[in-house]
């Protein structure tokens, strides 16, 4: 399988199975629609009548190079994957996500988890609950060495101390489990002091900062509950975390909606103001909310990724060290083709867990009774769904099998297939488009970067 | 060659080899928490 496509005049090629990535002449872009395999040795006939604005020469060069890469495995090559995917089966639980904070101190208007408690009412993790997660992740983490535990909410800032013991615990168990743990945190900003500040900069190996971009446009959905926007508050605070930060990753992270469609120019205010690792998730929610992007936005959408990629591009080329999220993309080292096969792994590597000790498959499952996988308090567990989790792979989702993005997205996000499409093995649509997109522009630059 | 240009030949089906040693991050604790690329996560090995 191969794609094509062009993009900011480049025509470039895909090897699906291979990674391979090649950009060709206008002969060469055409010819590979009357490829098929298996090669004669010469150039068929039809091909020159197909191709006649080209010469003769061209079109038997092109068809030899074309022969040279089938030959070297490296285009149209073969799908032999499927034995890799039988070795997948469940593995270890090495990724939690706390939820120390079924609370949030805004409301923003376009919150998965309702006001921060997702839909199940106010209640902050206690210690011993918390403990107990970590037990459980130790556990069940058998013979894996790096641990993740990411403090989420609602805002995790509201249970800061129950974070800070929860931490040193942590780290008391390292040495005897021979486990490293690494913590990230999702913040709003709001409670953000200079003692919360050093605390992450010194043991959070990734914090994510929540802003949508310009004021207005963060300001619309980033709310206090008097109406206010957040933006003033949060914004000092999140430039002296960052400039203490001394290199450590961290992400500004912001949602883009149907009313900011021209998200560009948010990643570049954002750009503006200092940070240089930023992030822009589209709001896919429920159709018929207004803010949610749909199907007819998707060209808009398009466009915006296109004239980002173009700014991206512009960076590189200055030596600027701006990172976009979703353009950053490793052709020669990324990770390997079990984590590419079976991407997020909830459910199976990585688990949620609440206030109240029980278990579901991510964040966004939490609360749906139907995915609730056991509890850290009475240890129980539902191996069923945990194997269940396990097979979710882009071979065991019809769409995604035969989805050139395949290896690149590796079979989007199961709690958004299951909230929008009724199953985790069905993709959905416009989260698959922008994808693709998105993956179309990162390879773009790549190419552009290679000349 | 003169017709097409090899931006990049790593192949990945090499990194079978050395694979699924799962010490990598998992993708939803690196910066969006709602959806899943992979392909920009870091390998460990
Ligand atoms: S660390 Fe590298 S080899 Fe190991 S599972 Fe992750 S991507 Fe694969
Ligand atoms: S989720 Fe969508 S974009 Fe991703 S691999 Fe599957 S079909 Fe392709
Ligand atoms: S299901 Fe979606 S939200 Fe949950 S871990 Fe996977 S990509 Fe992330």
């Amino acid at each position: 399988m191969i794609h094509k496509f062009t993009l900011n005049d480049y025509k470039i090629v895909l090897d699906v199975n291979s990674g391979a990535v090649f950009e060709l002449d206008d002969c060469a872009y055409k010819m590979l629609d009357f490829i098929d395999l298996p090669l004669p040795a010469e150039c068929p006939k039809d091909i020159y009548i197909k191709l006649k604005e080209f010469s003769n020469d061209e079109i038997s060069e092109t068809y030899s190079e074309i022969k040279e890469l089938v030959e070297q495995g490296l285009l149209f090559s073969k799908d032999d994957y499927l034995p890799f995917v039988e070795k997948l089966g469940t593995a270890p639980i090495k990724s939690m996500c706390l939820n120390i904070a079924h609370d949030c101190n805004l409301e923003c208007g376009y919150c998965f988890a309702s006001q921060g408690d997702f839909g199940h009412g106010r209640k902050l993790m206690t210690y011993e609950v918390g403990k107990k997660a970590l037990d459980f992740l130790i556990e069940n983490s058998a013979d894996r060495y790096n641990l993740e535990v990411d403090f989420f909410g609602g805002e995790p800032l509201m249970n800061f101390e129950v974070i800070k013991k929860l931490v040193s615990y942590a780290r008391s168990l390292e040495k005897k489990h021979n486990k490293n743990f690494r913590f990230t945190l999702t913040t709003n900003g709001v409670l953000l002091n200079d003692e919360k500040i050093d605390f992450i900069n010194k043991e959070m190996s990734n914090v994510v900062l929540s802003l949508d971009g310009r004021k207005e446009i963060n300001d619309r959905f980033r709310c206090f509950q008097t109406g206010k926007g957040c933006y003033d508050i949060v914004l000092p605070k999140f430039q002296k975390l960052v400039a203490e930060r001394g290199g450590k990753e961290y992400y500004v992270r912001g949602t883009y909606t149907r009313f900011n469609l021209d998200f560009s120019n948010d990643v570049e205010h954002l750009f503006a103001l200092g940070f240089d690792q930023v992030s822009i998730e589209p709001a896919v929610t429920e159709k018929e909310l207004p803010f949610s992007v749909r199907e007819e936005d998707l060209t808009r959408i398009f466009k915006e990724y296109e004239k980002l990629a173009l700014l991206m591009l512009e960076n590189k080329k200055q030596g600027k060290k701006l990172n976009f999220f979703h353009f950053m993309l490793d052709l020669e080292q990324g990770p390997c083709v079990y984590k590419r096969l079976r991407g997020c792994s909830c459910g199976n590597e990585y688990i949620a867990v609440t206030p109240e000790g029980d278990i579901y498959p991510c964040h966004q499952f939490v609360g749906i009774e139907e995915k609730k996988m056991g509890s850290v308090l009475s240890g129980e567990f539902d191996n069923k769904l945990k194997v269940d989790f396990a097979s979710a792979t882009v071979y065991s989702k019809e769409e995604c099998k035969k989805c050139w993005a395949k290896f690149y997205c590796s079979g989007g996000c199961d709690a958004n297939n299951y909230l929008y499409e009724g199953s985790i093995k069905l993709p959905h649509t416009i989260s698959c488009e922008i994808e693709k997109k998105r993956l179309e522009c990162a390879i773009m630059i790549k190419v552009a970067l290679a000349q | 060659m003169k017709h097409i240009k090899i931006v990049n030949k790593a192949n990945l089906k090499e990194t079978a080899h050395k694979g699924g040693c799962g010490e990598c991050q998992a993708s939803c604790q690196s910066a969006c928490k709602t959806s899943c690329t992979v392909a920009n996560q870091k390998c460990e090995k």
